[in-house]
C-alpha cells in the first residue's frame, strides 16, 4: 500500500509509546530481535515513574521498594549486589539510567515527544501522530507494530465522596512528594493500599494527629520473616508448589505470629483471604498503631466543610487529606475499542498484553503482580519482540499460535480469585503468570 | 528459563570482586567493553598481556578474578554482575574452565559477542586428557584433594623454561569442585550473540576434538593456534590469538560488517 504523501512510512519499524522501565526493556528486547525502534517519551530522560524529575512521577522523597531485589531487576541485567534488599528510589532511577546507557538505547528514544493518537492504517500497520511535549506541529509516521509502555501509576484515580471540604488542602498520594508538608498538621490518609500505609506511616513519624481510613481489611504482611525479605520467604512456598489453600493457612500463621491481631487497634477483620487482594507488605503500620500515633477509622462517607464525617457518623477534623485511592489506566492517545476496553475503561488483553483483534499492537507493563514488575514487563516484552519476528516470518505458523493462545483460558495466567475492584484489574501471581509467559515462548520458539 | 525461585529465594551473597582493567588513551567510540575470565587457579593476572593488547586496538579490557572458593553458580554471578557494571553492553571472553563460566553466564546476560578460549565444556574428556598427561597431578583432586599442573600441560615447547616456572609459582593449587565434570549442558545464549571458540591442537588439557563439538555447538569451528599449550595468553606467541580474536570481533560486531 502506498502511503500518503505526508505520512513518513518508517517500514519494519516498531514504535514503543513511554521509556520508563517497561519501555526500555521493550526497546532492548525489539533491538535484539532484530526490529528498528522508535520510542517516544513526553519527558527529557529514562526512567518514568521512578524519575522524581517527571510530573507524573509518584514517588516521594522516602519510597523504598517494597518487592526485594532478586525479584524485582531485569532478569539479564542484575542490579549491583551490594545493594540493600529494599533500594530507594533514586537508586531504581539510576538503575534503569544504566540499563539505557549499557545497552545503548537512548539513540532511539525522541524525548520531549509526545504520542497523539495511533490509528490503524491496515494490514497490521500503524499511524502514530507525534508532537512535541504540550503542543507544536504534529507528525505522522507509520509503523509495522506499536508496543504501548506508558504505565499505569500516573492517573489518579479520585474516591467519590459526596461534600465539600474546608478544612484544608486535600491531595492524592502522586501530589505527596516529601514529610515537610506533614510537619504541624492533623492528617487524614484515605486509602489501605501500599502508599496509603506508606504514608500514614510517614505521618506518624511526621504530623501531629494522624487517621487513617480504610474500606476494608487487608493481610498487612512484614517486610522481613525470619531475617529474610518476605517475599524470598514467599517464593520458597511457591517453590515446593504448595496448594493454594495450605498457603493461604501458612499466611494467616505467620501474620498471626508476626504482625499480630491488629482489630484490637480497630482495623476490621479481613473479609476475604490471603492472595485474594494485593499484597500490603509494610512492617511499621502496626507499630505506630500501636503506639497511638495513627488511629484506624473506617470509610469516609462526607466531606462537611471543616470536617470530615465517617461510617458510624463519627467525625473528625483533619487539615490534610492525602487521598490513597489509586490510579487508572489511561491511554488516551488510543480509542478504546483498539484494547477492548469497557465502558469503565479496563483493557481485554491477552495476558494482559497482547490486543485480542490486532495482532501488531501490544501493551507492555500493565500488570500489578504480586512481586517485581520489571521481570514480568522484561519477559512480556520478549514474548512480544519474538511474536513480532514470528508473525513477519511464518504469518501460518503465528496464527496457528494465536488460535492456540487464544483458546487459553483467562484463569490459566491470572489470579484465580480476587476482590473485584479496579485495584485488581491487572493482578497476577508473578510464578503463574511467567509460566504462561514461558509456554507461549516455548510455542514460538517450536515454531520457528 | 524464566522461573528462577533459586534466585529468588537464596541470592548469591555479595562478594567484593577483584577487577583490573587496561583502558585505550583516547575514548573508544563504537568499540564495546571486553571481559576475560580467567580458569581454575588462574587469577586475572593471567590477562596483562591480552589486556593491553586490547587496549592498544581501542578497546576497554577488564578482568575479573570470581570468588575463590566458589561454585559454578556464585562465579557465573560474579561474571554477570561485572558485566552489568561496565559502561557499555561487553563481550566475554573465558578461558579454561571460565569458558565454562561465560558459557552459563550467556544464558543469563545478554553479551555483545563472546569468545571461549581453550574451553573446558565437555568435563569427562578433560579429565581423561589431564589423566593421561598428568595423572600424579589430577589423581588427588579425583578425590577431592588439589588438582597440580604441569608446565607440558599449560605450555608449549617454546617458552623459556624459567618463564615456564614462574607462572606455574603463580597458578593456585585449587580444589575442583565435581560440578566442572558433571554439570549439565550450558543453556542456549539470551540475544544470539557471535561467539568464537579459540585453542590449539596441542593443548593437554582440551583434546582437538573437544574443541571441535564445542565449537559446533554454537555452530562454527574453532580458531587454532597448533605447537601452542593450554594457556593462550600466557604462552609463548600469545598476541597471536588475541589478535586474530579483536580482527573477528571488529569483523562481527563493527557496523557494515
Amino acid at each position: 500500500m502506498q502511503s500518503p504523501p505526508d505520512i513518513a512510512d518508517r517500514h519494519d519499524a516498531v514504535c514503543v509509546i513511554g521509556a520508563g522501565a517497561s519501555g526500555l526493556a521493550a526497546i532492548k528486547n525489539l533491538r535484539e530481535h532484530g526490529f528498528a525502534v522508535d520510542c517516544y517519551e513526553r519527558e527529557t530522560s529514562v526512567g518514568g515513574a521512578w524519575n522524581w524529575r517527571h510530573d507524573r512521577s509518584p514517588v516521594y522523597a522516602s519510597t523504598h521498594l517494597i518487592s526485594s531485589r532478586p525479584l524485582t531487576e531485569f532478569p539479564d541485567f542484575p542490579m549491583p549486589d551490594s545493594w540493600p534488599d529494599y533500594p530507594h528510589h533514586s537508586q531504581v532511577l539510576s538503575y534503569l539510567e544504566r540499563y539505557a546507557a549499557h545497552f545503548g538505547l537512548d539513540d532511539c528514544i525522541w524525548f520531549g515527544t509526545e504520542v497523539v493518537s495511533v490509528v490503524p492504517a491496515g494490514e497490521g500497520r500503524w499511524d502514530v501522530t507525534t508532537q512535541s511535549t504540550g503542543g507544536g506541529s504534529s507528525r505522522v509516521q507509520r509503523y509495522a507494530g506499536v508496543v504501548v509502555a506508558n504505565g499505569h501509576n500516573w492517573s489518579p484515580a479520585e474516591p467519590a465522596i459526596e461534600g465539600e471540604f474546608r478544612g484544608g488542602r486535600v491531595i492524592h498520594a502522586s501530589a505527596y512528594k516529601d514529610p515537610a508538608m506533614l510537619r504541624h498538621r492533623r492528617v487524614l490518609v484515605i486509602g489501605g493500599g501500599n502508599s496509603g500505609c506508606d504514608i500514614a506511616v510517614e505521618a506518624a513519624q511526621h504530623a501531629d494527629t494522624v487517621w487513617h481510613s480504610t474500606r476494608r481489611g487487608y493481610w498487612y504482611a512484614p517486610k522481613y520473616l525470619f531475617g529474610r525479605p518476605a517475599d524470598q520467604v514467599a517464593s520458597r512456598l511457591l517453590r515446593w508448589r504448595l496448594p493454594l489453600r495450605t498457603r493461604q493457612w501458612l499466611y494467616r500463621r505467620t501474620l498471626a505470629l508476626t504482625t499480630g491481631d491488629l482489630t484490637r487497634y480497630g482495623l476490621r477483620k479481613p473479609d476475604h483471604q490471603p492472595y485474594e487482594s494485593h499484597p500490603i507488605v509494610n512492617s511499621q503500620l502496626a507499630y505506630y498503631l500501636g503506639h497511638g500515633r495513627i488511629t484506624a477509622v473506617g470509610d469516609v462517607t462526607r466531606f462537611d466543610g471543616q470536617s470530615v464525617e465517617l461510617a458510624g457518623g463519627k467525625r473528625i477534623e483533619p487539615d490534610l487529606i492525602i487521598t490513597a485511592t489509586g490510579y487508572a489506566p489511561r491511554f488516551e492517545f488510543l480509542e478504546p475499542g483498539l484494547l477492548d476496553a469497557d465502558a469503565d475503561g479496563r483493557p481485554d488483553l491477552h495476558l494482559h498484553a497482547f490486543a485480542r483483534k490486532h495482532p501488531t499492537l501490544a501493551v507492555v507493563g500493565l500488570l500489578q503482580p504480586d512481586a517485581g514488575l520489571l521481570p514480568l514487563a522484561h519477559w512480556q516484552s520478549v514474548a512480544v519482540a519474538r511474536w513480532l519476528r514470528l508473525r513477519a516470518a511464518d504469518p501460518e505458523r503465528a496464527t496457528a499460535v494465536q488460535q492456540k493462545e487464544s483458546a487459553r483460558p483467562i484463569r490459566a495466567w491470572s489470579r484465580r480469585q480476587v476482590v473485584p475492584t479496579r485495584r485488581h484489574w491487572f493482578e497476577v501471581d508473578h510464578v503463574d503468570y511467567l509460566r504462561a509467559v514461558e509456554s507461549l515462548l516455548r510455542e514460538m520458539e517450536t515454531a520457528t | 528459563m524464566i522461573i528462577r525461585f533459586e534466585d529468588w529465594t537464596d541470592p548469591v551473597p555479595p562478594f567484593e570482586r577483584e577487577v583490573v582493567s587496561r583502558l585505550p588513551e583516547e575514548e573508544p567510540t563504537g568499540k564495546p567493553p571486553l571481559l576475560f575470565v580467567p580458569g581454575l587457579g588462574h587469577g586475572s593476572w593471567v590477562w596483562t598481556n591480552w589486556l593491553t593488547q586490547a587496549a592498544g586496538r581501542g578497546f576497554r579490557a577488564y578482568a575479573v578474578t570470581p570468588r575463590p572458593g566458589g561454585d559454578l553458580r556464585a562465579h557465573v554471578h560474579d561474571v554477570v554482575q561485572t558485566a552489568a557494571s561496565l559502561p557499555r553492553q561487553a563481550v566475554l571472553v573465558g578461558h579454561g574452565a571460565g569458558a565454562l563460566t561465560v558459557a552459563y553466564a550467556l544464558g543469563r546476560y545478554p553479551a555483545k559477542a563472546a569468545v571461549l578460549a581453550a574451553p573446558v565444556l565437555d568435563g569427562w574428556t578433560t579429565l581423561g586428557t589431564a589423566l593421561r598427561a598428568n595423572p600424579f597431578g589430577t589423581l588427588p583432586a579425583v578425590f577431592g584433594g588439589r588438582l597440580g599442573l604441569n608446565r607440558r600441560q599449560l605450555f608449549g615447547d617454546k617458552l623459556p623454561v624459567e618463564r615456564a616456572a614462574e607462572y606455574l609459582e603463580r597458578i593456585d593449587r585449587v580444589r575442583p569442585r565435581r560440578e566442572l565434570i558433571t554439570h549439565k549442558p550450558a543453556p542456549d545464549p539470551v540475544g544470539a550473540p557471535p561467539m568464537l571458540v579459540v585453542g590449539s591442537p596441542d593443548d593437554r588439557i582440551v583434546p582437538r576434538a573437544s574443541l571441535d563439538r564445542t565449537a559446533a555447538r554454537y555452530g562454527g569451528a574453532p580458531l587454532l593456534f597448533p605447537g601452542m599449550g593450554h594457556d593462550l595468553m600466557l604462552d609463548e606467541g600469545w598476541a597471536e590469538p588475541i589478535g586474530a580474536i579483536l580482527d573477528w570481533l571488529e569483523k562481527a560486531l563493527l557496523p557494515g560488517a
